[in-house]
């Protein structure tokens, strides 16, 4: 039968689309089932586009001090909708590249909502798959948006990231609600394409999900910026009319107004379950409204899992990669090693750029963990005064007994990348004193790592 | 092209053979399973056979010459084949010949994986993979990473296997003793397969390395004696009441204390069982270390109680609790699990009556102890109730001759029928 395979995975984002090809690399008949674009919010409307647009940012950056260096660039004009003309292309190209792999692992793509049935079986239109091993669910998340509060998203001045990848040209004013990563991009892009920002963070402070200390250093680099911050706020009112928005912000008492020509939701992000037929499938949800899985990612239906943002937190798409890879092992019978889900970076790409590993100090605290605290600041590295980038640190949360990294905290030019040799010591449980020995280049920003091991360890050089 | 004819493994134990005739002259026609030469072994003279059909090209060795086993002796081929002249002077391995078969060894049988088809040496037992904060933990509290049971890649001991025991990573936290789980903890939750391979852990390894390198290569026999417990028996009570006076009655002296003790003492007159096999001689110890088996969670280990000759009664018993509660709790240090003399095996408390134990090479010797059950037997002319232990020694042949090992056995007997013996 045509329409018979091993494995049917429904969505083809990160984790969907992994999972097929892990599959078919063990050759699994597969499908994937994707009712818009090959790559998901990742590739289309999120990771991808996002990071296209903050380089477009970061070189506005690079021409306003350019002067400094040496370099006499005029007067710096920025246009939005080329920014986001060429995001879209990025974006595309990342789509096909996964339409290729599909092609290159002969993975069936249905193009269609599919609508899962009993016996896992999916109906796609008129076509109905059978999987004759699994069905994997990785319908991913989307912006919800508060409407509670009158801030349902119209597309027009109250947006969601969706809308701000495709804006023509940059909004005359932007408020910003919700500082996590997606706020605090969009904050910065905006920024640099000369939009008055407003931040609005209900939590007591901006990516609230990270150390406090690296909260506290981008939201003074922000401020240094002109980005306005308001954290520990609470929207109580919003008034939306045909080119403004009026926001009521309650902060510890006091309350203003914010005026502004749009407002970015940038929380709320709600997963993919409805209309899926997972009920008629037997398949429940868990009370955060996520598909309750088991230890093995299986749903409560046998022979159903659940993959990426709608199977739990965090809602990151390498998280979901590696679960559509674990997936599709297990389907195929093999035993993969379990993921550790403790051991998933963080990366938020605004400038300085904020990535972390493992707990927070403050998580240490809370845990009663008795741990020593390294650190090291850009201010002291030589490449960071080399390129001018001296804004952040490194910060290492240390066991004190063992040398046990219990976190990682990286504020900083490219601390997207250096993080990951925290991630691999983690993973290997490697303690400070392995990271230490391994010599590292100079001048570089990953030897701040070194820097703050040592401090951790008592025995800073370059401080 | 040619094949070679290497030396074989003619005996379990032989390591080398003295060509002593060959039967088939260079150029002539050979077939499988013909007799090639007469290879005199450590045992006796035997046959080494042609492992493939053709021509004996060439004679490598001459008569009476000593080949080392896997060493080449000979080349069969097509006529007028070319013997592309591999030196003989390394020692091939055997298993890597295409047309020769030497018996492998029980060795490396129990030790290699399923898929023994290439020649790579058998995993080393003893090299332990671990974590650098696993090690970390163990140096600190005193685990030996051999014994744990690693759930990492490729059986890596990381920290959560040390969990229960080791200290939990919260230094407020106090330490409680829990086995770890016998099953590596993988993703798979009740797959419902018929069966399930479970790596082998280091002290399974490790059991599986030493005990086939025992009874298949060290030529055991074995003795066995009944032995009359009761005045054992009521020194025993005499001295616990003695120590619950004192106020020690935490420490009571058990039948096992007593049994080593008296192993140990045995020992001292015994010399010639209180040895090692060391290949090329005989170490007789003036020392006694006497090894005690005991059972852990997936194996057994053997701590060491030095000097067992010279301690006390009590101070045996104390010490060999807390070895044996260490063990358990995987807490030994290499150091006091290795260098025993001589060893006892105790399955009395399982109901064990009478049973024949491996010995721990390079030991010579092993006790083997059964439960102490009443039993009729005939004392004076008359049938009466005593308590009694079937004791079976396994003897290294090499090192003890029967007469040794039943002199030494009938010593012990007397010291456990006669404790006041142990005090000549």
């Amino acid at each position: 039968m045509a329409n018979q395979f091993d494995v049917i995975v429904l969505g083809g984002g990160p984790a969907g689309y992994e999972c097929a090809i892990r599959a078919a690399q063990l050759g699994l008949a597969t499908a994937v089932v994707e009712r818009e674009k090959l790559g998901g919010v990742c590739v289309n409307i999120g990771c991808i586009p996002t990071k296209a647009l903050l380089h477009s940012a970061y070189i506005a950056h690079l021409l306003s001090v350019a002067a400094e260096f040496g370099v006499e660039a005029g007067p710096v004009k920025t246009d939005y909708g080329v920014a986001m003309k060429r995001s879209r292309k990025v974006a595309d190209q990342n789509s096909r590249g996964v339409e290729f792999l599909m092609k290159k692992h002969k993975i069936a793509v249905f193009k269609g909502t599919g609508i899962l049935q009993p016996g896992r079986k999916v109906k796609v239109g008129s076509d109905l798959l059978e999987a004759k091993k699994a069905v994997v669910i990785a319908t991913g998340s989307r912006v919800k948006g508060i409407p509670q509060i009158g801030l349902e998203i119209n597309k027009t001045t109250v947006i969601s990231s969706d809308e701000a990848l495709l804006l023509e040209q940059a909004p005359a004013s932007l408020a910003i609600i919700g500082a996590g990563a997606v706020g605090m991009e969009f904050a910065d892009i905006f920024n640099a394409f000369g939009v008055p920002v407003t931040l609005i963070e209900a939590l007591p402070r901006i990516l609230p999900l990270e150390d406090a200390d690296a909260s506290a250093e981008l939201a003074k680099s922000y401020k240094k910026r002109g980005i306005t911050v308001i954290a520990g706020a609470k929207v109580t009112k919003a008034t939306v009319a045909k080119d403004t928005v009026m926001l009521d912000v309650e902060v510890g008492g006091a309350k203003q107004q914010v005026e502004t020509a749009a407002v970015l939701m940038a929380a709320g992000r709600g997963v993919n379950t409805e209309n899926i037929g997972l009920k008629e499938c037997g398949i429940q949800l868990s009370d955060r409204g996520f598909i309750k899985v088991d230890r093995a990612l299986q749903t409560t239906a046998a022979g159903y899992y659940a993959i990426g943002d709608v199977a739990g937190p965090p809602m990151l798409a390498h998280k979901g990669s590696r679960e559509g890879v674990v997936v599709a092992e297990l389907i195929a019978g093999q035993k993969p090693h379990p993921i550790k889900y403790d051991n998933v970076p963080s990366v938020t790409y605004c400038h300085p750029e904020v990535a972390s590993i493992g707990l927070t100090e403050d998580q240490c605290k809370d845990q009663k963990l008795d741990y020593v605290v390294g650190k090291f600041p850009y201010s002291a590295s030589g490449r960071a005064r080399g390129t001018g980038e001296t804004e952040g640190f490194v910060k290492i949360l240390r066991e004190k007994k063992y040398g046990e990294i219990l976190g990682a905290h990286i504020v900083g030019s490219q601390a997207s990348e250096v993080i990951h040799e925290l991630a691999v010591a983690r993973e290997n449980e490697y303690t400070v004193e392995e990271v230490e020995l391994a010599i590292h280049a100079h001048p570089t920003m990953s030897e701040a790592v070194v820097e703050a091991a040592l401090d951790s360890l008592g025995r800073v050089m370059n401080i | 092209m040619a094949t070679k004819v290497v030396m074989e493994a003619l005996s379990p134990t032989m390591e080398e053979g003295r060509l002593v005739k060959w039967t088939k002259a260079v150029g002539e026609a050979v077939k499988s399973g013909e007799t090639l030469a007469e290879v005199e072994t450590d045992k006796a003279v035997m046959e080494l056979v042609a492992r493939g059909d053709g021509q004996l090209l060439q004679q490598v060795v001459s008569e009476g010459a000593t080949v080392p086993v896997g060493n080449v002796v000979a080349y069969i081929g097509a006529a007028g084949e070319s013997v592309d002249a591999a030196p003989v002077a390394a020692p091939v391995k055997a298993a890597a010949e295409t047309a020769v078969s030497p018996q492998p060894s029980a060795v490396s049988v129990a030790v290699q994986p399923v898929s023994a088809s290439t020649a790579t040496a058998p995993p080393d037992a003893t090299r332990v993979k671990a974590s650098p904060l696993a090690r970390r933990i163990a140096r600190d509290q005193g685990v030996d990473l051999k014994l744990v049971l690693g759930s990492g890649p490729g059986g890596r001991v990381v920290r959560k296997d040390l969990d229960g025991v080791a200290a939990p990573r919260t230094a407020v936290a106090a330490a409680v003793p829990r086995p770890p789980s016998p099953v590596p903890s993988l993703l798979v939750a009740d797959s419902g397969a018929p069966f399930e391979d479970v790596p082998l852990t280091q002290i399974r390894k490790t059991i599986a390395k030493r005990l086939a390198t025992s009874l298949g290569p060290v030529p055991h026999f074995f003795l066995t004696s009944e032995v009359d417990m009761e005045r054992a028996a009521e020194a025993r009570e005499a001295l616990n009441r003695q120590l619950g006076d004192q106020g020690q009655g935490q420490g009571k002296i058990s039948f096992n204390d007593i049994i080593l003790k008296a192993v140990a003492l045995a020992l001292t007159k015994q010399r010639a069982c209180n040895a090692w096999w060391q290949d090329d001689h005989i170490r007789y110890w003036n020392e006694v270390h006497l090894g005690m088996a005991v059972a852990v969670e997936d194996g057994l280990i053997t701590p060491v109680l030095r000097h067992a000759d010279r301690r006390s009664l009590s101070d045996i018993g104390a010490l060999a609790r807390e070895l044996a509660q260490r063990a358990r709790e995987r807490r030994l240090k290499p150091e006091e699990y290795t260098g025993a003399t001589f060893s006892v095996s105790n399955l009395g408390m399982l109901d064990i009556e009478q049973f024949t134990a491996v010995i721990n090479p390079p030991e010579a010797g092993i006790v083997a102890v059964g439960a102490i059950v009443p039993k009729p037997v005939v004392q004076d002319g008359q049938v009466t109730v005593r308590r009694r232990v079937r004791l079976t020694m396994s003897c290294d042949h090499r090192v003890i001759d029967g007469a040794t090992g039943a002199t030494f056995l009938k010593t012990l007997k007397q010291m456990l029928e006669n404790p006041l013996a142990m005090l000549l």
